[in-house]
C-alpha cells in the first residue's frame, strides 16, 4: 500500500484564527475586485468592455502563431485573432486601452508593417466594436449563480443543517472571490475564460466541502461524547489523504496546462490552479470552522438519536 | 454479490451504445467509410464551437432611418385613433418626409383644438407649421436619437433571443460601431436559413379586406410571382386611399417554390399586429399540415374578440413582412385569444415562423454588410497547444493512479475511460456543440470522476486497516463511500441545472456538459467499478491489490 501520509492527528481547528485571518484578507481582495468590475475600473477582457477590431488582408497566408508572436512583442498579447479561411484574411480584435495617445487600430497596423514586412497587406476595416457578453447576458449570470448558491444552501441544509449548507456555499463564495481577487491584484485580465474558469472551480470546490462535512457527520453520530471541535478536526484528519490526493491528481493537470497550454489557455488554467489549491484550504480552515462559530444550539445533527 | 451478470451487462451495453453514437463525432470517420454502410452510422454527432471550429460571419447594418419612419407611421396612425376618438373629422394623417406628420382636417376651425390634442398626447412632437385645415408635426432630435439607439439594443436582443432559439449554441452577437451588429453562428450546416432567421423583420399583422373596392378593381386572379411589383404599379392610381394591393403565393402542386400568387386589395391600416403576441408554437392539423398556433396576450386578445365581432362575416388578412399567409373568412367572433397561422410550410419553415414569432419583430430592416466564413476564435495554435497538453497531463494521471492504487488504480483508469466515453457519446446523441466553456465542464466531472475513486479507495484502505477481509472492505468501503459522492454529485448537480436553466451562451455550454458528466460519474463510480470488484472478488482474495 502506497502511502503519501499515514494516519494523521492535526489540529486543524487550533489554527482557525490564523486562518480566518487569511481569508478575511483574501475576500476583501476580492470584494475590492468585484467593486471595481462593477465600476469598470478593473481590467476587463474585450468579451465584457468591447475593443477595437481591424481586419487585414495579407497577399500571402501569415501563420496565426507568428502573428500572435509579433503582437505579443509588442505589448498586445492579449489580442484575439481569427482567421477567415478565404483570401488570407485576419481578423484582430484588441480591447480598448485606456492610453488614448496611440490609437490601437495604427499599433496593430504598425506591428504588422515592421514584423511582416514582406508580406504586405490592406486594412479591410477598422471598427470600434461593443462588448460580446452584453447587458443581459450578465444579469442572466448572476440570476444563475444566485439560484444556485440558494439551492445548494437547501438542498445542504436538508441533507445535514442550516450551518453546513451556509458554511458550504460561503466557502465556495470565498473561492471564487480570493481567485478574483488575485487575479486582480497580478492585473491579469478577466475574460469569458477566466469566468468559465470561476465557475469550474466553484463546483470543485462545493465538492470539496461536502466530502469534509459527510465525513463530520458521520462523526456526529458515532463519536457522541466527544466535543464538536474534536469531531470536525478527526473529519478533516480522515479525509485528508483523499484531499491531498484529489488536489496532487488536479494539480498534475493544471501544472502542464499553465505552463505548456499556450498564452490563450494560461490565464483559465492559472485561475483554475489558484481556485483547486485555495479550494482545498477552505474546505479544511474556511468551511469547517465555521460550523463552529454558527450562533445558537448544538442543532439538530447532534440531538438526534440516531 | 448481487446479479454481476445484469451490471456487466449493463456497463457493457452502455459503453457499446455510447461507442456507437460517437461514432460520427469521430474525425473524418464519416467521409472515409464507403457509401454503402454509412446509414449504419448515426448522421451528426458533436460539432464544435465558434471558439473551437469558427463559423459564419456576418456583419448586418441597422437601417435606423426605417426605425424612425416607422416609429413615426405608428405615431400617425395613433393621431387618427386620437382624432376619431375625440369625434374630429379628418381626411387624412400621414407621415411626410421621414419626420413629419400631416394632418389635414374635414373642415376648418378644430385646427387649434386637434392641434392642442396633439400637443397633449405626443409630447415628443413640435409643430412646424399650421394654416386653414391642415397642420404638420415633427419629431424632435432627442426623441430620433433615442428611437435610432434603442432600434439597435432591439434588433440586438432580437436576434439573440432568435438565435438562442433557433438552437445554435454560443453564437458570438456583437456591436460594432454605431449600427453595426457582427454575428458569428459556429458550424451552421445550412446559412441561407440562419441569414434569414436572423433578418426577417417578422412584423405580424392582421389587416381586413377591403372588401367594399377589390370588385370593382378587376385584379386578376394570379399572377406570376415575379410580376408582383409591376401589378402594384399598373393598378397604383385605381387603389384607394387607405388600401394597397398584398400578394398570398400560392403552393406549387408539385412541390417546389412557389410560382404563382394571388393579389388582395387589403387595408393599409392592420387591426392587429404581432407585438400582442404571447407565444407562438407550432401545430399539426387533424390532416396533418403544419400551421402555426399564436397565442395573444391579455390586451391583444380582447381586441382580436372585439375586431372579429364587429367584422362577422368578412375577411381578414394575416400579413408577414407584407406577405398575406392566409386570408380566412371571420365566420364567428374568436374570443379565445388565439389564431392560425397557415400557409403550406414545411415543418422547419414553420418552426423558424414560430421562433421569429416569439422572438418578436425586429424594429427595422437589416442590411447584410459583410458574410463570411472564419476560423476559429481561439486561434488555431492555441486549440492544438491546449489538446496536446491536456492530453499528456491526462496520461500523467491515469499512470499516477496505478503507481498509487495498484491494481485498482487500472480498474478507477478503466472508469474514467468509461466515463468519457459514455460523455462524449451523450454530447454526440444529443448533437450538442462543443465549446471551451464546455470541455472545462468534463474536465470538471472527469475530475469528480478521479475523486469518487480515490474516496471509495481511501474507504477500503481504511476498512483493510482495521483488519477486515477484503470483499467485506470492498463492500464496506462503497457503502460508506456512497452517500459522500451522491451529496457532492447532487449539489454540483444543482448548480449546473440552475446554470442550465438561467444561463445563455457559454454559460449554458458548460451546464451541459456538467450536469451530463455528473450523471454518468455517478454511474461508473458506484456501479461501473463495483462490478469488477465483485467479479475479482468472486475467488475470495487474501489480498487486495490497493
Amino acid at each position: 500500500m502506497l502511502e503519501i501520509i499515514g494516519k494523521t492527528n492535526i489540529d486543524f481547528m487550533g489554527k482557525r484564527h490564523v486562518a480566518f485571518g487569511v481569508s478575511g484578507l483574501l475576500v476583501l481582495l476580492g470584494l475590492i475586485a468585484l467593486v471595481q468590475i462593477g465600476t469598470g475600473a478593473a481590467n476587463l477582457g474585450i468579451d465584457f468592455a468591447g475593443g477595437t477590431a481591424v481586419q487585414l488582408k495579407f497577399e500571402n497566408a501569415i501563420g496565426i502563431e507568428q502573428a500572435r508572436q509579433a503582437l505579443s512583442k509588442h505589448g498586445l498579447q492579449d489580442a484575439e485573432l481569427q482567421e477567415f479561411t478565404q483570401d488570407h484574411k485576419l481578423l484582430v480584435r484588441v480591447k480598448t486601452e485606456d492610453t488614448l495617445e496611440q490609437k490601437i487600430a495604427e499599433k496593430i497596423v504598425e506591428v504588422f508593417q515592421t514584423e511582416f514586412s514582406q508580406n504586405k497587406f490592406v486594412i479591410d476595416s477598422s471598427t470600434e466594436i461593443g462588448p460580446t457578453i452584453g447587458h443581459r447576458l450578465q444579469q442572466d449570470a448572476l440570476l444563475a449563480i444566485t439560484i444556485s448558491l440558494i439551492g445548494i444552501i437547501l438542498y445542504v441544509a436538508t441533507r445535514f443543517e442550516l450551518r453546513f449548507g451556509v458554511a458550504a456555499a460561503v466557502a465556495t463564495f470565498h473561492d471564487v472571490l480570493a481567485v478574483l481577487g488575485l487575479y486582480y491584484l497580478l492585473d491579469k485580465e478577466i475574460t469569458l475564460l477566466v469566468v468559465t474558469a470561476l465557475l469550474t472551480l466553484a463546483g470543485y470546490s462545493l465538492t470539496d466541502s461536502v466530502v469534509v462535512f459527510d465525513r463530520i457527520r458521520e462523526n456526529l453520530r458515532a463519536r457522541r461524547r466527544e466535543t464538536i471541535l474534536n469531531i470536525i478536526n478527526a473529519g478533516i484528519n480522515q479525509v485528508l489523504t483523499r484531499t491531498l490526493i484529489t488536489t496532487l491528481t488536479v494539480v498534475l493537470v493544471l501544472v502542464p496546462l499553465t505552463i505548456f497550454g499556450g498564452e490563450v489557455l494560461h490565464d483559465f488554467s492559472l485561475a483554475l490552479l489558484l481556485g483547486v489549491l485555495i479550494g482545498t484550504y477552505s474546505s479544511v480552515f474556511v468551511a469547517s470552522p465555521l460550523l463552529l462559530i454558527w450562533p445558537g444550539g448544538k442543532g439538530r445533527l447532534l440531538s438526534r438519536s440516531t | 454479490m448481487k446479479k454481476i451478470r445484469g451490471r456487466l451487462f449493463l456497463v457493457l451495453f452502455l459503453s457499446v451504445v455510447s461507442f456507437y453514437l460517437f461514432l460520427p463525432s469521430w474525425p473524418g470517420l464519416y467521409d472515409r467509410i464507403p457509401e454503402s454502410v454509412r446509414w449504419l452510422i448515426p448522421p451528426r454527432g458533436v460539432s464544435l464551437g465558434l471558439d473551437l471550429q469558427g463559423g459564419i460571419h456576418l456583419v448586418l447594418e441597422v437601417e435606423e432611418e426605417r426605425a424612425v419612419e416607422i416609429a413615426v407611421d405608428r405615431a400617425a396612425k395613433a393621431m387618427q385613433d386620437l382624432l376619431t376618438d375625440k369625434e374630429i373629422a379628418f381626411d387624412i394623417i400621414e407621415r411626410v418626409g421621414s419626420l413629419q406628420v400631416q394632418i389635414e382636417l374635414s373642415k376648418e376651425g378644430v385646427v387649434e383644438e386637434s392641434a392642442e390634442l396633439i400637443r397633449d398626447e405626443f409630447p415628443s412632437y413640435f409643430q412646424v407649421s399650421k394654416g386653414g385645415r391642415i397642420f404638420v408635426v415633427e419629431l424632435l432630435d432627442s426623441e430620433v436619437n433615442r428611437i435610432k439607439n434603442a432600434a439597435i439594443n432591439q434588433a440586438l436582443e432580437t436576434i439573440r433571443n432568435r438565435i438562442d432559439q433557433f438552437g445554435v449554441t454560443e453564437p458570438l452577437l456583437q456591436r460594432q460601431g454605431r449600427t453595426e451588429l457582427v454575428i458569428q453562428l459556429p458550424g451552421v450546416k445550412d446559412p441561407e436559413r440562419a441569414k434569414s432567421l436572423i433578418q426577417d423583420t417578422a412584423l405580424l399583422e392582421f389587416k381586413m379586406l377591403d372588401e367594399d373596392n377589390q370588385p370593382g378593381l378587376g385584379l386578376p386572379v394570379q399572377v406570376k410571382r415575379s410580376e408582383e411589383s409591376s401589378i402594384q404599379e399598373k393598378f397604383a392610381d385605381q387603389v384607394p386611399e387607405g388600401s394597397e394591393i398584398l400578394f398570398e403565393p400560392i403552393p406549387d402542386p408539385k412541390g417546389g417554390p412557389p410560382v404563382f400568387s394571388r393579389p388582395y386589395l387589403v387595408q393599409k391600416n392592420a387591426v392587429l399586429t404581432g407585438d400582442v403576441l404571447q407565444d407562438a408554437r407550432v401545430n399539426y392539423t387533424e390532416f396533418s399540415e403544419v400551421y402555426v398556433g399564436v397565442t395573444f396576450d391579455s390586451k391583444g386578445a380582447k381586441e382580436f374578440g372585439r375586431i372579429t365581432s364587429a367584422n362577422v362575416g368578412k375577411f381578414m388578412a394575416i400579413v408577414l413582412d407584407g406577405t398575406v399567409y392566409s386570408a380566412p373568412r371571420i365566420n364567428e367572433p374568436i374570443l379565445g385569444g388565439r389564431a392560425q397561422i397557415t400557409g403550406n410550410f414545411t415543418t422547419d419553415e414553420a418552426n423558424d415562423l414560430a421562433i421569429v414569432l416569439r422572438a418578436g419583430a425586429l424594429p427595422a430592416p437589416m442590411k447584410t454588410i459583410q458574410d463570411l466564413t472564419v476560423g476559429p476564435s481561439l486561434g488555431q495554435d492555441s486549440i492544438e497547444k491546449g489538446l496536446k497538453t491536456t492530453l499528456i497531463a491526462g496520461l500523467i494521471v491515469l499512470i499516477f493512479m496505478v503507481i498509487y492504487y495498484r491494481m485498482s488504480g487500472v480498474i478507477a483508469d478503466m472508469a474514467l475511460v468509461l466515463n468519457l466515453l459514455c460523455l462524449l457519446g451523450a454530447l454526440s446523441g444529443l448533437n450538442a456543440t462543443l465549446t471551451l466553456p464546455g470541455i472545462a465542464g468534463i474536465i470538471l466531472t472527469i475530475g469528480m470522476g478521479v475523486d469518487s475513486n480515490i474516496l471509495i479507495f481511501e474507504r477500503i484502505r481504511e476498512e483493510l486497516r482495521q483488519g477486515r477481509p477484503v470483499r467485506l472492505a470492498v463492500d464496506a468501503g462503497y457503502d460508506k463511500a456512497f452517500l459522500t459522492i451522491v451529496d457532492s454529485h447532487v449539489t454540483t448537480l444543482i448548480t449546473g441545472l440552475a446554470l442550465f436553466l438561467f444561463g445563455t451562451g457559454p454559460i449554458k455550454g458548460f451546464a451541459v456538459t456538467l450536469c451530463l458528466g455528473i450523471g454518468i460519474n455517478l454511474f461508473t463510480a458506484l456501479i461501473g467499478t463495483k462490478v469488477v470488484f465483485d467479479l475479482i472478488n468472486r475467488r475470495k482474495l487474501e489480498q487486495l491489490s490497493i
